[in-house]
């Protein structure tokens, strides 16, 4: 079953980021092997060539991306303030065609932890500008809330801190959050480490996974690409397929009507 | 002068001359005067005097 995204429609539930591969031919390909529908991309000074530098190193990195084929999820990465954010958005916009925003005011360089009061600040205007938002936020509900009363039809609650591949560092908020918000749809963005903290993810019902790091900077990105892929698809299904609760002592798999009297 | 991107340039008449001046002129960039966002149909018409901040951005890497 497709994975519904502000009317739109996809057929993977990995987001990839696109930051920090060993080089572009590794990115593209680890988009292809994960087979994945939507990157993300940030916004950053044009190489000028002034000093030196390659000139225009951004055209370079587009025309890869677009040649993936893969749908644009702009993001807001580094923005410490609603004015930043909303004025990044407004310039991804127009320069990736889309109206798709990864929302993101960060509070702190350090714990690159959400500033949650400009956040909702931030979705609510972009909202009412027509922008479909992408909020990366925390587990908290109250926040959710707020986000979905500003406008925004997606939520994105962090693992963990990003970049850090700690996994599912609060697994109990993460399922009261899946509870909570049992028909919205629900990502989770940032600090996942390993596949399995993925499935774990998914099979907890989590709609889908975005992440960058965790593949980016493995010894063999493009493997490990792959095996996110499977892993998300795994935990997609096993939710799907209902797994049986943890039962306090042992239950036989084999019947015991019919056993032979051997003793 | 000006800057743009955080490097100082001489001043011209326009972002749109500017572009043009740095080969940008058909790159896919957005760009900001001061901190506000100037939209490509607007370029023409923002015009530049000394001690302007120019941002010229393209997409980037980014997770």
């Amino acid at each position: 079953m497709p994975l519904g995204l502000y009317g739109s429609e996809v057929s993977s539930r990995f987001l990839l980021g696109t930051a920090r591969y060993p080089s572009p031919a590794m990115l593209e390909e680890a988009i292809r092997e994960a087979g994945v529908d939507i990157v993300t991309v940030s916004l950053r000074r044009e190489s000028l060539g002034i000093d030196g530098t390659q000139k225009g190193s951004g055209q370079a990195f587009w025309s890869l991306i677009r040649e993936t084929g893969a749908r644009i999820l702009p993001n807001t990465a580094g923005c410490h303030s609603v004015r930043e954010a909303v004025t990044t958005a407004h310039m991804a916009r127009e320069v990736m065609g889309t109206n798709w925003i990864k929302l993101e005011v960060i509070a702190d360089d350090m714990a690159l932890n959400p500033d949650v009061f400009g956040l909702v600040e931030a979705a609510r205007i972009l909202t009412e500008e027509g922008f479909s938002v992408f909020p990366y936020t925390t587990a908290d509900l109250g926040v959710g809330e707020r986000l979905l009363q500003a406008g925004c039809q997606v939520l994105m609650p962090w693992a963990a801190p990003i970049g850090s591949g700690q996994g599912l560092s609060d697994i109990n908020a993460l399922k009261a959050y899946r509870q909570h918000f049992a028909t919205t749809t629900l990502i989770i963005d940032a600090g996942i480490g390993r596949p399995s903290q993925a499935a774990d993810a998914m099979e907890m019902g989590y709609d889908a996974v975005l992440l960058n790091s965790a593949v980016a900077r493995a010894g063999d990105p493009v493997l490990m690409a792959r095996a996110f892929a499977l892993a998300i698809e795994a935990g997609r299904a096993a939710y799907k397929a209902d797994p049986i609760e943890p039962y306090l002592g042992a239950m036989p798999s084999s019947p015991l009507t019919g056993m032979a009297s051997l003793s | 002068m000006i800057r743009v991107n955080g490097e100082p340039h001489i001043l011209v008449s326009s972002v749109s001359v500017l572009l043009k001046e740095l080969g940008l002129d058909k790159a896919t960039v957005a760009t900001a005067l001061n901190g506000v966002f100037v939209p490509s149909a607007k370029r023409d018409t923002a015009l530049l005097k000394s001690g302007d901040e120019v941002e010229i951005l393209a997409p980037m890497q980014g997770g």
